[in-house]
This record gives C-alpha cells, sequence and structure tokens, in this order.
C-alpha cells in the first residue's frame, strides 16, 4: 500500500514547457514555473509535493485555479457508479451462470455458454459500448445516448447506466462465469463436499452453501484486482456514451494540457486500485477463517 | 511444428483461432498489395459511402477507403502488439532474472517498481505518458511495454528464486560455472516455453489496448490508420453512417477472438497447468 | 440366523476407463449382522473403496453396476431415489473417513457442521446444539461448548477424527462405515481411536463396517473379517478363525507378511511376489493364480466357488473344495 506514495516517481520531472505548450512565451513559463513551484530542484518538489498529497491536497487546476481535489471528487461519484453497476451486474448473471455450467458440465448448456462467455471475454468493452450506442440508443432509440441523466431523478439516472454498464459489465460476465464455473469444479472434487454428501445434506445445502462459500474467494480476489481493467474500461465507456466522470475528464485535461488535473486523476484511480484490492482480501479473510489466521 | 498445426485443428475453436489469425496476419502483411486504394489518400467527392463494389466497406468523411485503412490498420495492430510484447519480454527477462538471482535490496527494489506499475490502471499510465509526451504510435508502445513487464518479471523472478535454491545449481555454482551458463542452460528452456505462451495470449489484449487508446485520440497520429482510429471518426458520425464502426470493429473483434482462441488452444495442449496463472 | 442390517449380493462393479472396462468388483456376498464388527482387510486396489462408495451410492459417473443387490434394513439401495437414499445417509448409514482435515468443511465451524447434519430435524436450535455437545463429551472432546465454535484446522488430527466419528453417530445410526479412519494418524492416537470406536459400538449397538489394510488393528477390534483381493471376496469368517486358520493361499501369505506376526529375526522381509492383474484384461480363472504358490491346474481356468472350510469360515479355493 505504500506503493502508491512512490508511484511519484513516474511523474514529475516534466517541465512547465510541456504544459504549457509550444506555444508558450518564456515570460508565461517563468511565471508559471514560479507559481507551480517548478524552478526549484526535482527533490524539493518531491517532497513538497508527497507533503502537500498527505494533507489532502493535489494541487490547483491550471484553468480555473480550483482545488484538484474538488475537481477530482467531484467527477468520481459518475465513475464510481458506473463502475458498480457494472460488476454488480455481472456478477448477478455471471456467478449463477458459473455455478449452472459446473453442476451440468459437458452437457450442451454448458458448452454453448462456455464458447460464449470466451467471446464475451475477448470483445474489447468499448467496442461493445459502441455497438450498444450504435444498436440501442441511435437506432432504436431504447435507451438514452448522452450524459449521465438529471439529477435527483433516479429512473432517468438509472436509465443512463443501463448500456454503459452493460458494455463494461458484459466481458465480466464471461470472465467471472468461467472462474466461477473452474473453482466450483475444484471444490465440488474435494473430501469434504463427499462427507457432506454422505451425511445426507441437500443438493443445496452442498452447492451453495458449502462449495460456493469457498469457490467464491478467488472470485473476490479476481474482481478485486480487476477494479484496474475496470477503470480502464470506465474511461472508454464514459467517452462513447459522453457521460461524466473521472474519464472524461481525464480526456479533457490532457487536450487542454490541464497537468495537475491529470496527475490528480491517476492518482486518485490507482489510490481506488489499492483501496479495492485491500477490500478483496478483507472479504476473504471474513469468509475464510484459515486466511484470516494467516494474517 | 505440423504435429502442433495438427492438434490445434483438432479443437473447433483452436481451428477457428488459426484461421483468423492467419488472416489477419496475411492481410495485413500483405495490406499494400491487397489494399486496392491508398489509405490516407483523401477523396471528398466520394466521401460517407456505405459499402459498394468500388469501397467494399464504404468510405469515411474524408472520403478515404475504409477497407485500405482496415488493412493497413493491421500492420499497426501486428506491429504494436508484437514489439511492444518483444520489448516487455526483453525487459522483463532480464529484470526478474536480476531481482531473482541478485542481492536482496535489488529484488525488492524491483519488486517495488513492479508493484507500483501494477497498481495504476494501465490507460491512466497510457494517458498520464500521452500528456507528458503527446500522443504517438511509439507512446504507445512504450507504455503498454512498461505496463507488462511486471507480468513476465515475476514469473521470471520467481523461477529464478526457486532454480537459485536448487542443489543442483548450487553444485555447478561450486564448480565455478558462470552466471549465464546456469541461467541459459537451466532456466532460459524450461521458462521461456510457458513465458511464450503467456505472452501469445497477452496479444489481444495489446491490440485492444492499442485500439481503444487510438479511439481516445491517444495513439497514433492521424492520418495514419489504426482500428481505433477508425472506430473514432466512426463514433464523431455514429448518427449519419454506421459502417466505419463496423469496418473497424469487425478486424478487431475477429482479431482479439482469433489470437485470444489460439493462445488458449496453444496453452491447454502445450501445459495445462497454465491455467491456474492465467 | 441373526439378523443382518447389510446383505451384500453378487455385486459387481465396472469403471469405464481410456485402457477399458476396469471390473473393479466382481460378484461380492456379504453379511452383516446387527451390533458386529465387520473388517474388510486387503492391500491397496482390491477393491474396498469401491464397495464402499458403491454402499453409499457416490460412485463416478464412469462406475456401472452390471449386476448385484446392496439390502440394507430390507431395503435395496440400488434401487432407491437419490432422495430416499439421502434420508438414509447420515442417520440410518453412516461413515467415517480417512483424512479428517480434508473431510470436514474448512470454512465452517464444527458447531455449524454439526447443526447441519441435524437439518432433517424441526427442533429447536437448542435442543440440536445441545444434542452436539453430547456427542462430543461422547467422543471424548474436552469442554464442548467452546470446541462449537472451532474451525477444523484449528484442531489436531486425532479431535478432527473424533469430531467425524461424533457427526458420524450424531443420529444413532445402525450401520457405521469407518474407511481406513486411524491409517492417518499416529499409533498412539489409533489406540485411542479403535478403543473409542469399541466403547461407543457397544454403548449404541450400531455395526461398524471396519476397511483397513492394517491386520493389527483388524485382528483387535472385529468380530468377523473378510479378506479382499483385486476385487474379489477371497475369504470370510471370525477373527479368531481367519487370523489362525486361515485357509486361502493369500491369505496365509498376507499373515506371513504382516510385520506384527514375524517372531524370528530375518534380513528380508518377506512379501508377496507379482503384482496385482491388469483389472480390464481378465484371463478366466482364479483371480490369485499368478501370484500363489500352491495353483494347480485347475486355477487356470477355472473360477473357484465358496466352500465352507470349518464353521463360519468360508474361502473361495481350489485347494479347499470338497
Amino acid at each position: 500500500m505504500t506503493l502508491m506514495f512512490f508511484m511519484i516517481h513516474l511523474v514529475p520531472g516534466d517541465p512547465a514547457r510541456i504544459m504549457l505548450g509550444p506555444r508558450a512565451t518564456p515570460e508565461m513559463i517563468a511565471d508559471i514555473s514560479m507559481r507551480m513551484g517548478l524552478d526549484q530542484p526535482l527533490v524539493i518538489q518531491l517532497i513538497k509535493f508527497l507533503g502537500n498529497i498527505l494533507k489532502g491536497d493535489l494541487g490547483v487546476d491550471v484553468l480555473s485555479s480550483r482545488p484538484v481535489t474538488e475537481i477530482v471528487f467531484g467527477q468520481l461519484p459518475y465513475t464510481l457508479w458506473l463502475i458498480f453497476s457494472a460488476i454488480f451486474g455481472a456478477m448477478l448473471i455471471g456467478i449463477p451462470l458459473g455455478c449452472y455450467s459446473a453442476l451440468h458440465r459437458n452437457t450442451f448448456a454448458d458448452r454453448v455458454t462456455g464458447v460464449i462467455s470466451v467471446a464475451c471475454i475477448t470483445a474489447p468493452s468499448f467496442v461493445v459500448a459502441l455497438y450498444s450506442l450504435l444498436i440501442f440508443a441511435v437506432t432504436l432509440k431504447w435507451f438514452p445516448a448522452i450524459g449521465a441523466g438529471e439529477k435527483g431523478d433516479f429512473f432517468d439516472q438509472a436509465a443512463h447506466l443501463v448500456l454503459p454498464a452493460f458494455a463494461i459489465g458484459i466481458s465480466w460476465v464471461g470472465y467471472l462465469s468461467r472462474l466461477v464455473r473452474a473453482s466450483m469444479l475444484e471444490v465440488l472434487g474435494e473430501n469434504h463436499i463427499r462427507t457432506a454428501r454422505a451425511y445426507g445434506l441437500t443438493e443445496f445445502t452442498i452447492v451453495y452453501r458449502y462449495a460456493l462459500k469457498i469457490a467464491i474467494l478467488p472470485t473476490i480476489t479476481v474482481i478485486g484486482v480487476g477494479m484496474g481493467f475496470l477503470i480502464s474500461a470506465a474511461v472508454l465507456t464514459e467517452v462513447v456514451f459522453a457521460r461524466p466522470g473521472l474519464g472524461k475528464l481525464i480526456i479533457e485535461s490532457i487536450t487542454t494540457r490541464n497537468y495537475p488535473v491529470v496527475m490528480g486523476s491517476v492518482f486518485i484511480s490507482t489510490g481506488l486500485f489499492v483501496i479495492s484490492t485491500t477490500i478483496s482480501d478483507l472479504v476473504n479473510a471474513s469468509l475464510d477463517p484459515r486466511i484470516r489466521d494467516n494474517l | 511444428m505440423k504435429g502442433v498445426i495438427k492438434k490445434i485443428s483438432s479443437d473447433p475453436l483452436g481451428l477457428i483461432g488459426l484461421c483468423l489469425v492467419t488472416l489477419m496476419v496475411i492481410s495485413a502483411l500483405g495490406a499494400p498489395i491487397f489494399a486496392p486504394y491508398d489509405p490516407i489518400q483523401l477523396n471528398i467527392m466520394e466521401r460517407l459511402q456505405g459499402p459498394s463494389v468500388n469501397h467494399l466497406l464504404g468510405t469515411d468523411q474524408l472520403g478515404r477507403d475504409l477497407f485500405s485503412r482496415v488493412l493497413f490498420g493491421g500492420q499497426v495492430a501486428l506491429k504494436v502488439a508484437f514489439v511492444t510484447i518483444g520489448l516487455a519480454l526483453i525487459v522483463g527477462i532480464v529484470l526478474g532474472l536480476i531481482a531473482g538471482y541478485g542481492p536482496a535490496w535489488l529484488d525488492n527494489s524491483i519488486m517495488l517498481l513492479f508493484d507500483t506499475i501494477r497498481s495504476v490502471p494501465t490507460i491512466m499510465l497510457a494517458l498520464a505518458a500521452v500528456t507528458v509526451v503527446g500522443p504517438s504510435i511509439t507512446t504507445v508502445i512504450f507504455v503498454v511495454a512498461v505496463s507488462s513487464i511486471p507480468n513476465y518479471g515475476r514469473i521470471v523472478r520467481t523461477q529464478t528464486l526457486t532454480l537459485k535454491s536448487k542443489d543442483f545449481v548450487k553444485a555447478e555454482k561450486l564448480m565455478g560455472a558462470s552466471l549465464l551458463r546456469i541461467l541459459s542452460i537451466h532456466l532460459l528452456p524450461n521458462i521461456l516455453g510457458p513465458l511464450l505462451i503467456l505472452a501469445s495470449m497477452d496479444i489481444p489484449t495489446v491490440i485492444a489496448l492499442e485500439a481503444g487508446l487510438s479511439f481516445l485520440g491517444m495513439g497514433v497520429k492521424p492520418p495514419t490508420p489504426s482500428w481505433g482510429s477508425i472506430l473514432n471518426d466512426g463514433f464523431s458520425l455514429i448518427r449519419n453512417t454506421p459502417w466505419p464502426i463496423i469496418a473497424g470493429s469487425i478486424p478487431l473483434v475477429l482479431a482479439t477472438l482469433g489470437f485470444t482462441f489460439l493462445g488458449e488452444s496453444l496453452r491447454d495442449l502445450l501445459d495445462p497447468k497454465l491455467r491456474k496463472l492465467v | 440366523m441373526s439378523d443382518n442390517i447389510l446383505k451384500i449380493r453378487d455385486l459387481s462393479v465396472n469403471y469405464q476407463t481410456d485402457r477399458g472396462k476396469l471390473k473393479a468388483l466382481r460378484n461380492v456376498d456379504l453379511d452383516i449382522s446387527r451390533g458386529s464388527i465387520v473388517g474388510v482387510v486387503g492391500e491397496s486396489g482390491c477393491g474396498k473403496s469401491t464397495l464402499i462408495t458403491s454402499i453409499i451410492r457416490q460412485l463416478d459417473s464412469n462406475a456401472d453396476i452390471p449386476n448385484g443387490s446392496i439390502e440394507f434394513e430390507k431395503q435395496d439401495l440400488l434401487k432407491l431415489s437419490l432422495d430416499k437414499m439421502r434420508n438414509i445417509s447420515g442417520t440410518q448409514l453412516s461413515i467415517v473417513f480417512q483424512d479428517p482435515m480434508s473431510t470436514l468443511n474448512p470454512v465452517l465451524s464444527i458447531g455449524r457442521q454439526m447443526m447441519d447434519i441435524q437439518y432433517r430435524d424441526k427442533t429447536s436450535k437448542k435442543i440440536k446444539k445441545q444434542r452436539s455437545i453430547d456427542m462430543l463429551n461422547k467422543v471424548g472432546i474436552p469442554d464442548p461448548q467452546s470446541q462449537l465454535k472451532q474451525y477444523p484446522h484449528e484442531l489436531s488430527g486425532g479431535m478432527q477424527q473424533r469430531v467425524s466419528i461424533a457427526m458420524a453417530l450424531q443420529a444413532g445410526p445402525s450401520l457405521l462405515i469407518a474407511d481406513e479412519p486411524t491409517t492417518a494418524l499416529d499409533a498412539t492416537l489409533e489406540v485411542q481411536i479403535l478403543k473409542l470406536l469399541k466403547e461407543l459400538q457397544e454403548e449404541m449397538g450400531c455395526s461398524i463396517l471396519f476397511v483397513s489394510h492394517h491386520l493389527g488393528v483388524i485382528a483387535e477390534l472385529c468380530d468377523h473379517v473378510i479378506v479382499m483381493y483385486a476385487g474379489e471376496i477371497v475369504e470370510q469368517g471370525s477373527t479368531y478363525e481367519i487370523f489362525n486358520n486361515p485357509a486361502h493361499p493369500y491369505t496365509v501369505k498376507l499373515l506371513e507378511c504382516d510385520p506384527a506376526s514375524i517372531s524370528k529375526k530375518q534380513r528380508l522381509l518377506p512379501s508377496i511376489p507379482g503384482e496385482i492383474p491388469d483389472l480390464t484384461n481378465l484371463s478366466g480363472g482364479c483371480i490369485f493364480k499368478n501370484r500363489c504358490d500352491q495353483s494347480i491346474d485347475r486355477c487356470d481356468k477355472h473360477t473357484p466357488k465358496w466352500n465352507e472350510f470349518s464353521n463360519n469360515h468360508y474361502v473361495s479355493c481350489h485347494l479347499i473344495e470338497s
């Protein structure tokens, strides 16, 4: 977790010139350098930057001079909503699908699900996003194509979430169902399941309370680590659907060379990633006492 | 080699993968031959046409033939994929070897570097890099390579560590064998196979990543065609005509599907144990 | 004729493998009378596991039962629906497995698992909990109340096995199958567990089908012994008869090779030369013929029939034919 700290190493060392672009005059450069403290030796910059981070200060927006934290956190909820709806939707469909496939191994349904899952996984999410936009929003007009919906209007916002969440979630459905299937098959072959059967416990208890509880652990880890991919996918999807969020923010900031905002967004998303892996570890520990005892 | 091809062909998905990949590679490499038009040649008169005999996939908003652009886009995709993965492999192997074999402090530093890289979502990393250096194909290659290095590096490091503690290696060291000898004779042959398979499974990811970045405008610079940039053009035209999107997405999906099927088939064939690593 | 709670007749089990049809069990007959302890002894591959799995009906999907019946308390288990079987498993018919660490669910507490197996009972949680505590007491687990909250990996091997036994005997089964329950434990624990089983058996009056490859244990615990070899029962009789009066050449050799029975110091430990025949490719005749040092011509061609060797002592061997 402290590695987040060192991520900063990747970023400093970028002169004001790049920030202002090729048409900056020497005066502008000097001015900005002084304002942003870029004329000081790198080490001092780094220390100041780290100190600021600890205070919760990520710098100021170049254009509007609003604190970066305010800007980024303002957009963050949209992205979070998107990511969570996508992953919850994927879990809702993918996990039962995986269980079903494991229980009905090698049947026609299982094989078909398998192939579809692989296909789902491989289709890049922004392609799915584009097609959803094309088919469902532009052509069929079933769902809105742009934005996040009216603030305060739950249904409108939900409607605006459907297509983007679908675009991101679809590949996860495939991934999760394959993962769950594999884990379940492995757990169902273990000795304690055999014992449970010998005690006459019902199939339902055995599959859903005994086996699934163990099989779900790798899935949770995967989701935790997958936050990185989810964030990346969210960025692309937000652009496609012109949704507000971290992605849109970053893209715009890049084109306006709004360096602090870009850095802040990257930083926050990294933090998000770290938090999600930690959470997934904690959830696993709560489910499996063996992990708890090892911590 | 023939045996491998035969076995892959017996698996239906593998066969599909093989065909798709072959199709893609041939069309990409042979783009100059197959493409009916110059991909960056403007022809405003014929802009925004649907598919026709003249233009198999239609034209874009500047009248450029989409089919030709798609073919040349394949070149970009392949180039990025192979250079990136090749680079990542080489650097990853070297770093992994150093980390595994060298002193603890070096190992820790390298691992810290790896963890740092891994904790930043790739697109974010790419975007940050683009902010600094500006968009270009080189940027894409560089960033994606850097973000892939830890994947390979970690595996090499683990294997090196295991090997280091094995008795027969200690014995060889005693006898004065050089580092290079130990590594090349014992480690590399064993690790290269699985690594290559892992790398081949990364190809679809890298292709998709390049497409995504180009789509955002952060990848190849116009007018160079890339499937992602075709999609970008298509995106702005989405209410006018669907064809650029279709043109850009079909090769992308086919390529990723193809490489994925092929990669999985290869992996299942050569080492089912690798299922756990992925 | 005492009351037989388990009557297996002419049971054969085949497995479909890559190499062909593996005849794991062939025409097995077995009786277990109420309240008795029957031991099944034989080397690895003799079919003991298949026998047990057939009884509890957990054979793999590639297994197939061409003939036979398994009558338990007058019901043919093979003809029961899985639902009905589930009602019997764990209540009237119960099993303790070999490795307790892997047979208990690692992510649920002992208490949870012990409560779960009482699910058919509609009484209150308090009563079920009390039952669990009583059962744990019976198997000699100290401070059962707090043990309920423990997880399997927090207990020692011996304790785990005791818990398994408690769970198996919870519902008061008439037959307990013990599949090498002490093989994974060290010698001192083995003695304790055996003692426990004996006590519980006397107290609860259940029958035990005890499977082991350890002759000493069988001799210690069982009333009746069945000797299996390569999918067939070759000899059965009372413990006294089998150990003192072995008739089948295999049994004789088996007893000779048991380290406990060796009285003179020797340089080489005795063993039975040869290997178990390939069960996918059986030629006719006696199954033991290629390792038997007393085989005669008849052994090559004809499968021996059951013959009474002495009181309550049966053998399947041409040499014993009357």
